[in-house]
């Protein structure tokens, strides 16, 4: 029964399937377009919304696969890694996060994938990431109290929340995401044609 | 002529009109590098394939997908190097390697290692591997470099204080309905479009 646990299959499991599962992300992200600055932050101004319809039918995919294969037992959840909720940290994270997103044009796996392509400004992005890590290293006794405690509430799951069967909430994400694609694809019409930046629809 | 092949007229013409928009949209220096670049993936499409892989993931090894994890690994072996002293009288970077331990001994580190390969490889394929700086079109390519490296320093930061980024929470959080995942991702968009306005010079 899955998950699997490659560390028993020897020593050169465990890096050869994370090198390959890399492989497939970076090259899905890339073939998305957003190894593309200009790509990334047009979601934010609302005249191509890809990074919207790419994130939430990954995550309409990968959910339904998931619950589906834990509904027919094949899939032990408990033994899958959910991570636990430190809600204010999350949420403070979060709107920093986004602006810097605007700024920068570029999140963290997005900007090594631009890296990888040569483009020079992911290079910079990346640099600042960085320094940003190794500041917050040093930030930290200052905010550890708030990092740690904060809306600590452990591993907590929507269906959890809402007081629903993991079925139940499912159906609301998917319900949820299609609203956010027919709204999406309403707006794009309205702004302008995404033709500008190179999609085929 | 039948109504079939004014179909396909209809269609090429539309297509002539896309590319030369695209053309006419770029910067000249660098107009037919552009020209050459062929077209991305429909999103929907992207979007399964993504998550593919990412359930793929999940079954293979019952974790999701990641990037500032790794990142923050390779900031600690640095520092390591430098001052290893700092790495173990510091909790955050202890966590990462502190003592005996490497800090690239983790699963995430080859995963952004084929990130790159498997990134390269699509833009080679699409022909869209080659140097250039990404920015808007009032932006000198200076300022963007700026720019890039200040946006940067605040998402480093705060994908710490969020324990992970758009990859580790808001996609692989999201798809197994982790709560404060999905109250990371909605911050996110949040954060975002309530700036988007005032940077709007950046971009548009």
């Amino acid at each position: 029964m899955a998950p699997f646990d490659p560390t028993g299959w020897g020593s050169w499991a465990e890096p050869l399937i994370h090198v390959l599962l890399g492989i497939g992300f970076g090259f899905v992200l890339e073939r998305a377009g957003f190894g593309s600055a200009r790509k990334l932050t047009s979601q934010f101004y609302l005249n191509d919304l890809a990074v919207m319809k790419v994130m939430f039918t990954a995550i309409l995919t990968a959910m339904i696969l998931i619950f589906g294969c834990v509904t027919i037992g094949w899939l032990d959840f408990d033994q899958i890694f959910v991570s636990p909720t430190f809600l204010w940290p999350q949420i403070v994270g979060g709107l920093l996060f986004g602006v810097g997103f605007v700024i920068g044009g570029y999140c963290p796996g997005t900007a090594v994938v631009a890296a990888s392509n040569l483009k020079i400004d992911a290079f910079f992005f990346v640099g600042g990431l960085l320094f940003g890590i190794l500041g917050f290293g040093y930030t930290v006794p200052a905010i550890e109290l708030f990092w740690h405690n904060a809306g600590a509430r452990g591993v907590e799951t929507l269906p959890q929340v809402f007081g629903v069967d993991p079925p139940v909430a499912v159906l609301g994400v998917v319900l949820l995401a299609l609203g956010m694609f027919a709204g999406g694809e309403w707006i794009e019409r309205r702004v302008a044609g995404s033709a500008e930046t190179g999609e085929k629809k | 002529m039948g109504p079939k092949s004014e179909d396909s007229l209809d269609t090429s013409g539309l297509e002539r009109v896309r590319q030369s928009r695209a053309r006419h949209s770029r910067t000249r220096h660098s107009r037919t590098r552009h020209s050459r670049a062929r077209p991305y993936w429909n999103p929907y499409l992207s979007g399964v394939a993504l998550g593919f892989v990412l359930f793929i993931s999940y079954v293979l090894t019952g974790h999701g997908l990641g990037a500032s994890g790794g990142l923050a690994r390779a900031v600690t072996a640095v520092l390591k190097v430098i001052a290893p002293s700092s790495v173990d009288h510091n909790g955050f970077f202890a966590s990462f390697g502190g003592g005996a331990r490497s800090p690239l001994d983790s699963w995430i580190v080859w995963e952004i290692l084929g990130v790159i390969l498997g990134g390269a490889l699509s833009g080679f394929l699409g022909r869209r591997l080659f140097p250039e700086t990404q920015r808007g079109p009032r932006l000198s390519r200076n300022a963007r470099w700026v720019i890039a490296l200040a946006g940067g320093l605040i998402v480093g930061w705060s994908t710490q204080l969020s324990r992970g980024c758009t990859s580790g929470q808001a996609l692989s959080g999201g798809a197994v309905l982790a709560a404060g995942s999905w109250a990371f991702m909605f911050s996110v968009f949040g954060g975002a479009y309530l700036v988007a306005y005032p940077f709007r010079k950046l971009w548009r």
